[in-house]
């Protein structure tokens, strides 16, 4: 038994960065700009929030901390999407180029400021975010284990922001309007709606969110920053894809990846798998092998936003 | 005498031209204002002017009266202006209801209210008779119901100027019938409609007066009851037209082509859209195919020119079975086509007009020698068609194709075909979005073809091209040929019937 907690409580530290990510991108392309500077963002948030967390550790309790740092992590993932909006929206720039671009930045802008304030690139933090067990909840038996021992705020921040992007995608103007957007913009703009502000809003959404999922990522699985979340923008980008640009099936998908993800993270501490014998190499390629497959079944059938991609231009019909 | 909204010498530029020059357009309420003009002649400029799209450079605007200002569509909706947009701007996979809401909501606490939206979406829809399923997905319901949900969008906006912009284009005759309908309901409900078309016959039917344009001029305004169709068409395109095509009966020879149980499916959605289609093509006539878009022709057309495999059946041209050839084997063994889509399967837009004309020889020995292309040969051979086929562009054969004007080319698309000389032409609504000078050209062009023995099938969604040009038609439906029809003998009435597949026929 004690081995299915571990499980569920690692996956749920794979799964809920991947989710968040991946809502982010849905926010950015069903408004019609495909993000593939998820990763790039990821980083900066990451950086910009462990900074903070390095600065300030000590100064505050853990928990409060660790909040603090995801809003600054979700401002700088703001900030940096910004340019990637003004590049697609306004420059009409080729959305994929403008996505790079920040993806060759983040790291390189992360080392080097590293590096000129502490010598070294990589950054450390004290994990004292870890809750060993949710006051009451913790005490449920069977579902205490699962859900709520040995596990992070950030864990219950993910299911919020999966319940809140549902209900706005599907039951907001905004929502109605940002999906309208990316299928059709000539619609929208034809009944009054500011195309460019809607996409203006959507990418600052995914740059927020992708910005805290580089945060929550890195905190439960790492002591040390070091410029990287090891293709987890790119990871995310998938279960987008895998989900549909759905928030139901997103969910569904970043826990696939997830439950891949801790497989070849912690497979020394499942009893069954160390028993095959399998190389330690086979493990670890499994999330990626998965994408591949998955992605190969998956994107013949994709229903991705009609007008992801395409700079918009009012005089077209 | 009142006006509810008055243009006043608008004027309107492009770079490089004058989409509208010193126009004035002036409707009353309540009336059916038709805009007539060919292609090109700013119809659609001027109308984007009223809807707040484009700004004018000079001229007002003044709804009863009072100059406004329209900078855009919100305001154009303020002022109660409401426009069904010849591309319909629905989002495929929002429901009807979400679509009419779209930009217009309601809401409640942060939350989208959409009960009392449909209800009255559902009490509009009853009072004008516009029949919609409102909870149906617009990539589940056909053009005639798209057409309802953007009349709706205009009606549930509360807009009382509603402009109609070529309404008619993608509808059957039956729909064109039910759609004036609603149109004179509308006016007898208060309603004032401009409606653009190039469509005569409509006019005369509904239209109470007309705004004729030419070349972004703005020529007369006349009373539809005391102007002839003669007289408009001669307004719109400034010198007589023949609207009939003058050809000779059919002398017809050998089969050409013949097509066999032809199956094809499409990758996309898997389904079968061309289903046992089994017709032939002799030397000589014209046959043509007629049905409403989107019902196979494309695909069908596409499996003959090879530019997709057809799922099972045969196709043989002049005996020889072609099936399973490439495209440059087909061409060569005689087959010549002019795409649907001139700019994605006819032209490579950034080259120039020498290249494009050559697009299926470079590679013969008139062109190329040892890989090396021969430029002189291909500039000589590019003038000659140029003048022979008299296409006009600003820099004869080194043109970049892109920026030459519709009908320009396709004609050079028509001169490249023909010049190969092909026994089995396939032309795909060759006069699409041409104007009435240049259609009067290719229909003449198919028509010496014609009796130069050569076998045509034409693909055609206008009735009036079906009806005059053709010596045989094919009705398709759903992808399956439901009627083989004499158009001496059918009626468009009739035509129409068996294309909306309400009617099928021996074949």
């Amino acid at each position: 038994m004690s081995t299915v907690y571990f499980l569920v409580q690692q996956t749920m530290f794979f799964s809920i960065p991947l989710l968040i990510v991946a809502l982010g991108g849905m926010f950015s392309e069903r408004s019609g700009i495909v993000n593939i500077a998820l990763e790039g963002i990821m980083i900066t948030g990451a950086f910009a929030g462990i900074i903070f967390i390095n600065v300030f550790q000590g100064a505050l309790p853990g928990q409060p901390i660790l909040l603090l740092g995801i809003i600054v992590a979700a401002l700088s993932g703001m900030l940096i999407s910004l340019t990637h909006a003004y590049a697609s929206v306004n420059m009409n720039a080729n959305q994929v180029i403008s996505g790079t671009a920040i993806n060759m930045f983040a790291p390189a802008f992360a080392i080097y400021v590293a590096r000129m304030l502490r010598t070294v690139q990589q950054i450390p933090f004290v994990n004292q975010f870890r809750i060993r067990s949710v006051p009451v909840l913790g005490e449920i038996p069977i579902l205490g284990n699962l859900l709520f021992q040995n596990t992070y705020l950030t864990t219950y921040l993910g299911f919020i922001i999966l319940a809140v992007s549902w209900f706005v995608l599907y039951n907001t103007r905004f929502g109605l309007r940002l999906r309208a957007c990316g299928e059709h913009p000539q619609a929208a703009d034809s009944v009054g709606i500011n195309v460019y502000k809607i996409r203006y809003a959507g990418v600052l959404i995914s740059g927020a969110l992708a910005g805290i999922g580089g945060l929550v990522f890195v905190v439960p699985t790492s002591t040390n920053f070091n410029a990287t979340v090891s293709g987890y923008g790119f990871l995310a980008l998938a279960v987008l894809i895998f989900g549909q640009w759905k928030p139901s099936r997103i969910l569904v998908a970043a826990f696939f990846f997830g439950l891949m993800k801790t497989i070849a993270a912690a497979y020394s501490g499942i009893p069954f798998l160390v028993e095959l014998g399998m190389p330690s190499d086979f493990y670890k390629m499994t999330p990626y092998v998965a994408t591949l497959v998955v992605l190969a079944f998956t994107s013949k059938k994709s229903q991705a936003p009609r007008a992801a991609g395409i700079p918009y231009d009012k005089a077209s019909r | 005498m009142e006006y509810i909204i008055e243009m006043c010498n608008i004027r309107k530029e492009f770079p490089g031209i004058v989409a509208n020059d010193d126009i004035t357009l002036r409707l009353k309420k309540g009336e059916i204002h038709a805009l007539l003009g060919e292609n090109g002649a700013g119809k659609s400029t001027l109308m984007s002017v009223l809807f707040g799209l484009y700004q004018q450079e000079k001229g007002i605007i003044k709804k009863n009266g009072e100059t406004v200002n329209i900078k855009n569509p919100n305001d154009a909706n303020r002022l109660g202006i409401g426009m069904v947009h010849q591309h319909f701007k629905l989002v495929h996979n929002f429901t009807v209801l979400e679509n009419i809401i779209l930009g217009a909501e309601t809401v409640e606490g942060g939350r989208l209210k959409t009960s009392e939206a449909s209800e009255r979406v559902q009490r509009l829809s009853e009072r004008y008779g516009l029949k919609v399923d409102i909870n149906a997905l617009i990539s589940d319901i056909g053009v005639g119901m798209q057409q309802r949900v953007e009349i709706l969008k205009m009606l549930y906006r509360e807009n009382e100027i509603l402009i109609f912009d070529e309404p008619t284009a993608v509808l059957t005759p039956q729909e064109i019938d039910e759609l004036m309908k609603i149109m004179k309901e509308l006016v007898s409900e208060g309603k004032t409609i401009l409606f653009i078309t190039h469509k005569l016959n409509e006019i005369k039917d509904v239209a109470d007066r007309c705004t004729i344009l030419r070349k972004g001029k703005h020529i007369d305004t006349v009373e539809v009851a005391d102007t002839t169709k003669e007289e408009m068409s001669e307004m719109m395109v400034g010198r007589k037209v023949d609207l009939m095509i003058n050809k000779g009966e059919a002398k017809t020879g050998d089969v050409i082509a013949r097509v066999q149980h032809l199956n094809v499916r499409n990758h996309l959605s898997q389904k079968l859209v061309v289903n046992d289609v089994t017709f032939e093509v002799r030397a000589g006539e014209i046959v043509c195919l007629a049905g409403i878009d989107g019902n196979g022709q494309s695909e069908l057309v596409y499996a003959l020119t090879g530019l997709i495999q057809p799922e099972s059946g045969k196709i043989e041209m002049k005996g020889q079975d072609i099936t399973k050839t490439s495209i440059r084997e087909r061409n060569n063994a005689g087959l010549g086509h002019i795409p649907e889509d001139r700019h994605k399967h006819g032209l490579v837009l950034d080259y120039n007009l020498a290249y494009n004309l050559v697009l299926q020889r470079y590679f013969t020995k008139d062109f190329q020698e040892n890989g090396f292309l021969k430029y002189d040969k291909i500039y000589e051979y590019a003038d000659e068609l140029i003048e022979k086929f008299d296409i006009r562009s600003g820099r004869g054969a080194k043109t970049p194709v892109r920026s030459m004007s519709g009908g320009n080319q396709q004609k050079a698309i028509v001169a490249r075909e023909i010049d190969r000389d092909p026994d089995f032409l396939i032309a795909v609504q060759p006069t699409r979005g041409l104007d009435v000078g240049a259609i009067e050209y290719i229909h003449k062009t198919l028509v010496e073809e014609r009796d130069e023995g050569r076998g045509i099938l034409l693909v055609s969604l206008e009735l009036d091209e079906v009806m005059n040009l053709s010596d045989r038609i094919l009705v398709i439906y759903e992808g399956e040929i439901v009627a083989e029809l004499d158009p001496e003998k059918v009626t468009i009435q009739d035509l129409g019937l068996y294309m909306a597949g309400s009617k099928r026929g021996e074949h």
